[in-house]
């Protein structure tokens, strides 16, 4: 830690010297200019009039959303359903896809660390980085809209993330259970399935739950793009302006969304 | 001597113990899922006949991959992929800057019981409402533009970041805050030398996650009017312009493979 002396001659502890100091002020600097250039632009893209009334908007929107309109509950039954599916089902396809992908990608099952786990890992962050809406839009484009479209979207979307996490799992066994069942001459399959598949089972679990509980979330926004479930519901009742349906839809996706952790929680509970 | 086998001696074949000892528990839960599984896949129903029909045109997006189109529409995509920069980068700032003091509030050793439950509230708020759901309500408010998806991102980043911070202050050690304690230390110095030091390195890594968690939502928020690359995309989805989507989505993709290195080096750095 630097020291220097002030005008008269008593030396001064300082955290960091000169230079370090000079660098730590231009990288802030820097960054303020950066958001400042950002906000700027986000500025330019605004109308400001719209903003200054957006109270009176919320007021106004808010007005006319409440009370929520209880009737149409019964008309959301069917989607909901068609919601749940797409995330359980999704979940599962993702599922049997992501298995092969983790035991490819992970450094000690690969069968060949050169070739094959690179493609596996980029199947992981390519299905990873593009957002289920995104795959949706997609599905909607090549199959039409419908549930099926909005169920492979789940799927594709979902194996990036089980691969992943399995995979780490699988990075993260005890070797000795693995030479253990080697020492008694099984097949490489036997390793994998008396060696390796009980050892990440409960993190196999896990995954598909927390996967589970996270497509609920996001299948019931698919319909947005045509892909099925509430989603659908929820769009046609705001191009119609029909706030209260819209409020009474918010209601039911939170619900849908606050069961389904609730459910996640008390099975991963159970599990690990 | 003669061989014996296991099974011999045992007198029964060896089998796998069941992942589920109880058997009415295990043969219920079997049955129950697949009575599901049928009842959910009867209830889907697929036009085969459209997916026969669009499988051509998967397979025209799937080649348009090895021949992405990143010019034609070269200036639309650069103006999408700017503003979705910008957005990531002004939520994820502004976010994490509400998100610490709301973090601090939300961690049950340092705050009272009223600032923890009202903190603890916009966290819950804030995780369980979808992002897609606030930029409808946000660009119905705000009117279209990417201040909308900003605000949308905001909010969204507060409740993952507050959630993280508030756990990782609530497992610190105790002993480093009460030896500033000691010292006869006002609260903020107490904060700024007890907990921040302890914390800091996990808040760099989960701001690094967040940033690449933003971009990657701030390319969907286009979709509902919110700015963003997103617009862009779904306008060359219904004009079936897939070389230009795969361009699009071939920049998103590595984006994120370059944010996931980076914030893996500067996590590496800090901790």
């Amino acid at each position: 830690m630097p020291v220097s002396t002030d005008a008269k001659g008593a030396k001064v502890w300082q955290l960091r010297n000169r230079n370090q100091t000079i660098s730590r002020w231009a990288a802030y600097l820097a960054a303020v200019a950066i958001f400042m250039w950002c906000w700027q632009r986000i500025s330019e893209a605004t109308t400001w009039f719209f903003v200054w009334d957006a109270p009176r908007i919320a007021a106004d929107i808010g007005g006319r959303a409440m009370p929520p309109r209880w009737s149409y509950m019964d008309k959301l039954w069917g989607p909901l359903w068609d919601t749940l599916n797409m995330a359980t089902l999704g979940t599962m396809l993702a599922l049997v896809m992501a298995v092969p992908v983790a035991f490819l990608a992970a450094r000690n099952t690969t069968p060949s660390a050169l070739f094959i786990r690179p493609v596996a890992l980029f199947i992981i962050v390519a299905t990873r980085s593009i957002n289920s809406l995104i795959w949706a839009l997609l599905l909607v484009a090549v199959i039409g809209p419908g549930v099926f479209a909005g169920l492979m979207a789940i799927a594709f979307r979902s194996i990036g993330f089980c691969a992943k996490l399995l995979y780490e799992a699988i990075e993260e066994i005890d070797e000795k259970q693995v030479e253990a069942i080697t020492a008694t001459g099984a097949s490489r399959w036997q390793v994998m399935a008396y060696g390796i598949v009980p050892q990440v089972m409960p993190a196999f679990a896990g995954i598909s739950v927390f996967r589970w509980d996270i497509n609920i979330r996001e299948s019931t926004v698919l319909g947005l793009v045509g892909a099925g479930g509430i989603g659908l519901q929820l769009q046609s009742s705001l191009n119609t302006l029909a706030w209260p349906q819209v409020t009474l839809i918010l209601l039911v996706i939170l619900g849908a969304v606050v069961i389904g952790e609730w459910i996640s929680a008390k099975v991963r509970g159970a599990i690990i | 001597m003669t061989t014996v086998t296991l099974d011999e001696r045992l007198g029964t074949g060896w089998t796998k113990p069941p992942l589920i000892p109880n058997p009415v528990l295990r043969w219920g839960l079997l049955i129950g899922a697949l009575i599901y599984i049928v009842l959910a896949v009867s209830s889907i129903d697929v036009n085969w006949s459209r997916v026969a029909e669009g499988m051509s045109r998967g397979w025209a997006f799937v080649t348009a991959f090895f021949n992405p189109d990143f010019v034609s529409r070269g200036g639309d995509i650069w103006d999408g992929i700017l503003e979705s920069i910008i957005i990531t980068i002004t939520s994820t700032v502004v976010g994490i800057a509400i998100s610490i003091p709301i973090g601090l509030g939300a961690a049950r050793n340092i705050a009272p019981l009223p600032v923890y439950l009202v903190c603890r509230g916009i966290v819950a708020l804030s995780r369980a409402l979808n992002e897609i759901i606030v930029a409808i309500l946000l660009v119905a408010i705000f009117g279209f533009g990417p201040l909308a998806g900003f605000l949308t991102l905001s909010f969204a980043t507060i409740g993952f970041l507050s959630k993280l911070l508030a756990e990782d202050i609530e497992e610190m050690d105790k002993v480093q805050g009460e030896a500033i304690r000691a010292t006869g230390s006002s609260w903020l110095q107490w904060i700024n030398y007890g907990v921040q030091p302890q914390v800091m390195p996990r808040l760099i890594g989960l701001s690094m996650y967040r940033l690449d968690i933003n971009f990657r939502e701030s390319a969907v928020l286009g979709l509902v009017g919110a700015g963003g690359i997103g617009a862009t995309l779904n306008t060359a989805f219904d004009r079936y312009e897939f070389d230009t989507a795969a361009a699009i989505l071939l920049i998103i993709i590595v984006t994120v493979m370059v944010l996931e290195y980076l914030s893996g080096v500067i996590r590496a750095k800090v901790q």
